[in-house]
């Protein structure tokens, strides 16, 4: 049995939304399980200290790039650029992603639109070239981050709800389509994370949330960050199409 | 090698047909050989010989031969 440590050994991984929570976990685990990782955040210079220190914590290469997901030519570049660099892709961790809530009554076009650009469409354009250049190599595994809000639905969460439902059935779609080529595509469904995400929200709602747990505690990044590392990594080389929910049995 | 032997080459392993019957008219959908996945064959394999990262569109426009030798010298490559 391979040690945890070098499961994603000479692995290069693009994470997206690497500034905090899940992504930060994510690019945290993978560097010390050995893989180059491609931080991918928005606002620039977030990421240059933390990528620093893992590089030379664990000798390896992690490099922060700064654009807007949802922007098809910044995406576009990013790829044209890796393939001029002669760069391989083997994992794409899709995490990136905003929430807006708003009762149906209160959903704006603004809120729709973005909601959709960032955590579907921009989702979309990572997969369309990372899935391009694993089909060069016949190998690779993608893990799109939805929400237990998207399998199971929340009031006051329809925007939300529907962008991330939308990623489940990209996976599941993507996953047959690129299966041929040994690109395995899977999802993860956390439920309640403690992330900025979360602390967002008020206190009594926060409270509320903690009470639909049944293991009685609200999940950290890095139970989602492991569950990323299983699908990323050989471990779960026959496993593609799947959600697997990280959520301590919550209950909505 | 020169780039147009190189391209037909790709044609014949990526959709499974002969050199000789790779005509600078062979289209997109003309032969049962091309189809949509083939398609995907053939895009991947000439990223992967020219070192090019082909743009949606010009994914979509690849209907022919013709064309794609067309699309791969808006990349710098000469035919």
């Amino acid at each position: 049995m391979e040690s945890t440590f070098n499961l994603l050994k000479g692995k290069t991984a693009i994470i997206t939304g690497c500034a905090s929570g899940i992504g930060l976990s994510t690019m945290e685990l993978f560097a010390t399980c050995g893989a180059d990782v491609m931080s991918i955040g928005i606002t620039k210079g977030s990421l240059d200290e933390v990528s620093a220190r893992l590089s030379k914590e664990h000798s390896v290469s992690v490099i922060p790039y700064y654009f807007d997901i949802s922007s098809y030519d910044s995406v576009k570049n990013f790829y044209s650029m890796l393939v001029k660099e002669n760069r391989k892709v083997d994992i794409l961790i899709n995490n990136a992603g905003i929430l807006r809530d708003a009762l149906i009554p209160m959903i704006t076009e603004e809120i729709l639109k973005k909601t959709y650009e960032v955590n579907v469409f921009g989702s979309i354009f990572m997969m369309q070239y990372a899935s391009r250049m694993m089909m060069r190599q016949k190998s690779g595994s993608i893990v799109n981050i939805s929400s237990i809000i998207g399998t199971h639905g929340n009031e006051g969460q329809v925007v939300y709800a529907g962008s991330k439902a939308a990623l489940i059935g990209v996976t599941k779609s993507a996953s047959k389509e690129l299966a041929g080529y040994n690109i395995r595509v899977n999802a993860i469904a956390p439920g309640f994370i403690d992330t900025k995400m979360s602390r967002s929200i008020p206190e009594e709602k926060f409270n509320e949330r903690l009470t639909q747990i049944k293991m009685g505690r609200i999940g950290s990044p890095v139970d989602v960050a492991q569950c990323a590392l299983f699908l990323s990594s050989d471990l779960s080389s026959y496993i593609t199409g799947e959600v697997i929910g990280v959520d301590g049995e919550m209950i909505i | 090698m020169n780039n147009e032997d190189k391209l037909k080459e790709i044609f014949s392993s990526s959709l499974g047909i002969k050199l000789d019957d790779i005509k600078e008219n062979l289209k997109y959908h003309s032969i049962p050989q091309w189809d949509s996945i083939a398609h995907m064959t053939l895009v991947a394999a000439i990223d992967d010989a020219f070192g090019t990262m082909l743009d949606t569109d010009d994914v979509i426009n690849l209907s022919s031969f013709d064309k794609a030798k067309e699309i791969l010298k808006k990349y710098g490559v000469d035919f």
